[in-house]
C-alpha cells in the first residue's frame, strides 16, 4: 500500500518536472536538434554558448524587460504591503464613525476581479498618460482590495496587550503601529510579500495592455511577442524563457517556508 | 476627531487609489457602455442599451461565453479532483513528503507564457516530431495537429493540461493546509468505533472536514476560470475557435482594427455581473 501510494507520486512527480527538462533542453541544443524529424530526449551535446548569443541578439531586449520585471515586481511589492497594511490596521483598530462604509467598499471589491476590468482601467490610465512607462505599470497594481481584507482579519487577532502596553508608554496608532505591530508580524508580511512579489512577476495581461513600447516591456510581455510572432529561433526562446524563469526559482527554494504560508493565507479567505 | 484624523492617515492611501483605480474606471465604464464610443474615452452619442443588445444577440460574445463555460466545466472538476487526490497520497507519507510538495509546487513559479511556450512549441507543436506526437506514434497513432484542430477539438487538451500543470499545486497546497488542520482525535475515535482507514474514513471524516476549503478552491477555481486570457491568447492567438470571454474583450476594446470602448465596456459589465452572480450563488449554496 505503502508502496503504491509512492510510486504514484512518483510518476506524478516526473511528469510535472518533464516540462521544466524541456525548457532546458530546448534552451541548450542546436536548432536543427530540436526541429529534428526524430525526437530525443537527450540532446548530442549541451550548447553553453547559446547564451552568449541569446545575451548578444540585438533582436531581443532580454536584458532590458528582465529589469524591468524586476523594478515592477519590487515596487509592486514593497507597496502594496506598506499601503494595504496601514489600511488593514486602521480598519482593524481606529474606531472611527464611517470605518463600516469604507469596509464595505472594500469587500464589494472582492466580488469583482481586477481582470474583467481591465478595458475600463486602460481608459483611466491612458487619460492621466501613464501607457508605456512605469508609474502606469505599477500603481495602478496597488490596491488590492483582498490584501487588505487579510491584513484587517490578521490584525484583528493581534494580541491586544502588547498594543495597550505601548499605548500606557504614551504611543499614539501611528507609533503602536511602527515599533509595535509591524516588528511583531515580520511573518505574515514576508508571506503576503512573497505571493505578491511571484503574481507581480507571472502577469501578463496588464503588462500586455499598457506597456505597448519595446522599452517599457515586462519579461511576460517579450516572451510572449516572440512566441505569437514566432520571429525568433526556438532555442532562444526556450533559453530566453529558462531565464525569466531564474529569479523565482531562487524565491521559490530560499523563501518556501513564506511561500507556502502566503498560498494558504491567500487561498482560504474565512 | 483625533479618530478620524488617525483612521485617514491609515486607510487614506487606500481610499484614494480605490476610488481612482477601482471605482472610478467601473463607474467611466458603465457610462461608456451606454455610449457610442469607438476611438474616444468622451463620446456624445448615447445608444442606451443598443452595445448590451449586440453582445447579447448571438455572436462572438455570446460564443465566447459558451466557450468559458466549456473550458469551466473541464478544468474545474479536474482540478479539484487530482489536486485533493495528490494531496492525500502526499500527506499519507512522511519520507520526502516535503520534497513531492514541492515538486508539485514548482510549476508555480512559471508564468503562463512560459507554459504556453512549451506546450505550443515543444509539447504540442503538431508535427511529427513533436513530443506527444512521438508519444502517439509509439502506440502506431497518427500525429494530431493539436492546436488548430478543430474538429475534434484537440486543442482543448492542449489548454486544459497547460492549466492542470500550473494550478495544480497550488490546490494542492490549499488542501494540505485543510488536511492538518482535521483533529486526530476524529480518525482515533473512528478507529474505536471500528472504521477502517481508507473509504470509510475518506467519506465520513476527512471530506466532510475539508468543506470550508472545497469551497474555498472551487470559487478560486471558477472564477479563474472566467479569467481565461494568458495560455488562450499565447497558445491560439485571435483564432476563430477556443476564444475566452476577456481574449474577445481584449480585441474588441483595444485591439489594432480600432478601439470600440462601448462594446468592450459593455462586455465587461456583464461579465462582471455574472461573475459576482456567480460567486454569490455558490457562496450561498454551499455555506447553507
Amino acid at each position: 500500500m505503502k508502496a503504491l501510494r509512492y510510486l504514484a507520486l512518483s510518476v506524478s512527480a516526473v511528469i510535472f518536472l518533464v516540462p521544466f527538462y524541456l525548457i532546458v533542453r530546448n534552451g541548450l541544443a542546436l536548432e536543427s536538434e530540436i526541429t529534428a524529424t526524430s525526437w530525443t530526449l537527450f540532446p548530442r551535446e549541451i550548447h553553453w554558448e547559446n547564451f552568449a548569443e541569446l545575451f548578444n541578439d540585438p533582436a531581443v531586449p532580454l536584458l532590458k524587460s528582465m529589469t524591468n520585471s524586476l523594478v515592477v515586481a519590487v515596487l509592486q511589492t514593497a507597496g502594496t504591503l506598506l499601503i494595504c497594511s496601514l489600511a488593514g490596521y486602521g480598519l482593524a483598530r481606529i474606531p472611527y464613525r464611517f470605518a463600516n462604509v469604507v469596509f464595505y467598499a472594500v469587500v464589494a471589491t472582492l466580488m469583482i476581479p481586477a481582470a474583467v476590468t481591465f478595458v475600463p482601467t486602460f481608459v483611466v490610465v491612458s487619460t492621466l498618460g501613464w501607457v508605456s512607462n512605469l508609474r502606469g505599470l505599477v500603481i495602478p497594481g496597488l490596491f488590492s482590495g483582498f490584501t487588505v481584507f487579510l491584513f484587517r482579519q490578521y490584525f484583528l487577532n493581534f494580541p491586544r496587550e502588547l498594543e495597550e502596553a505601548a499605548r500606557i508608554d504614551g504611543l499614539a496608532h501611528w507609533g503602536t503601529f511602527w515599533r509595535i505591530v509591524v516588528p511583531n508580524s515580520l511573518g505574515f508580511f514576508a508571506a503576503l510579500g512573497v505571493i505578491t512579489f511571484v503574481t507581480s512577476w507571472n502577469q501578463f495581461l496588464w503588462p500586455l495592455v499598457i506597456a505597448q513600447d519595446q522599452d517599457a516591456w515586462t519579461v511576460q510581455v517579450a516572451l510572449s511577442t516572440f512566441l505569437t510572432a514566432q520571429s525568433l529561433n526556438v532555442h532562444e526562446l526556450f533559453l530566453a524563457a529558462a531565464v525569466s524563469i531564474t529569479p523565482l526559482i531562487i524565491v521559490f527554494v530560499a523563501l518556501q517556508r513564506f511561500l507556502v504560508r502566503g498560498v494558504t493565507e491567500t487561498g482560504i479567505k474565512g | 476627531m483625533r479618530h478620524a484624523r488617525a483612521f485617514w492617515l491609515f486607510v487614506g492611501p487606500f481610499a484614494l487609489g480605490l476610488a481612482v483605480f477601482v471605482y472610478l474606471p467601473i463607474g467611466w465604464s458603465v457610462l461608456l457602455s451606454f455610449f457610442d464610443a469607438r476611438n474616444t474615452v468622451t463620446p456624445s452619442t448615447f445608444v442606451g442599451f443598443d452595445n448590451y443588445a449586440d453582445m447579447l444577440t448571438d455572436g462572438p460574445f455570446l460564443r465566447s461565453l459558451g466557450t468559458f463555460s466549456l473550458f469551466a466545466l473541464f478544468v474545474v472538476p479536474l482540478t479539484f479532483v487530482l489536486s485533493l487526490a495528490l494531496a492525500l497520497l502526499v500527506n499519507g507519507i512522511r519520507f520526502m513528503r516535503a520534497f513531492f510538495r514541492s515538486v508539485f509546487f514548482l510549476p508555480f513559479a512559471c508564468s503562463y507564457v512560459v507554459a504556453s511556450l512549451v506546450w505550443k512549441l515543444s509539447i504540442f507543436n503538431g508535427v511529427r516530431f513533436g513530443l506527444a506526437n512521438t508519444v502517439l506514434a509509439w502506440f502506431g497513432a497518427d500525429p494530431v495537429a493539436w492546436t488548430v484542430s478543430t474538429s475534434p477539438p484537440w486543442y482543448w487538451l492542449v489548454l486544459v493540461t497547460l492549466r492542470l500543470w500550473l494550478q495544480l499545486g497550488f490546490y494542492l497546497l490549499l488542501f494540505i493546509a485543510g488536511l492538518q488542520r482535521i483533529p486526530q482525535v476524529l480518525y482515533e475515535a473512528a478507529w474505536v468505533d471500528g472504521a477502517r482507514p481508507g473509504w470509510q474514513t475518506l467519506r465520513f471524516i476527512t471530506l466532510p472536514q475539508l468543506r470550508t476549503t472545497s469551497v474555498a478552491v472551487l470559487l478560486l477555481l471558477l472564477i479563474g476560470a472566467y479569467q481565461a486570457f494568458d495560455e488562450f491568447y499565447n497558445v491560439l492567438g485571435n483564432g476563430p475557435f477556443g476564444r475566452p470571454p476577456l481574449v474577445y474583450l481584449y480585441y474588441t476594446a483595444l485591439g489594432s482594427g480600432g478601439q470600440d470602448f462601448g462594446h468592450g465596456t459593455a462586455g465587461a459589465v456583464i461579465l462582471s455581473l455574472l461573475i459576482a452572480g456567480v460567486t454569490l450563488a455558490q457562496g450561498r449554496v454551499f455555506t447553507r
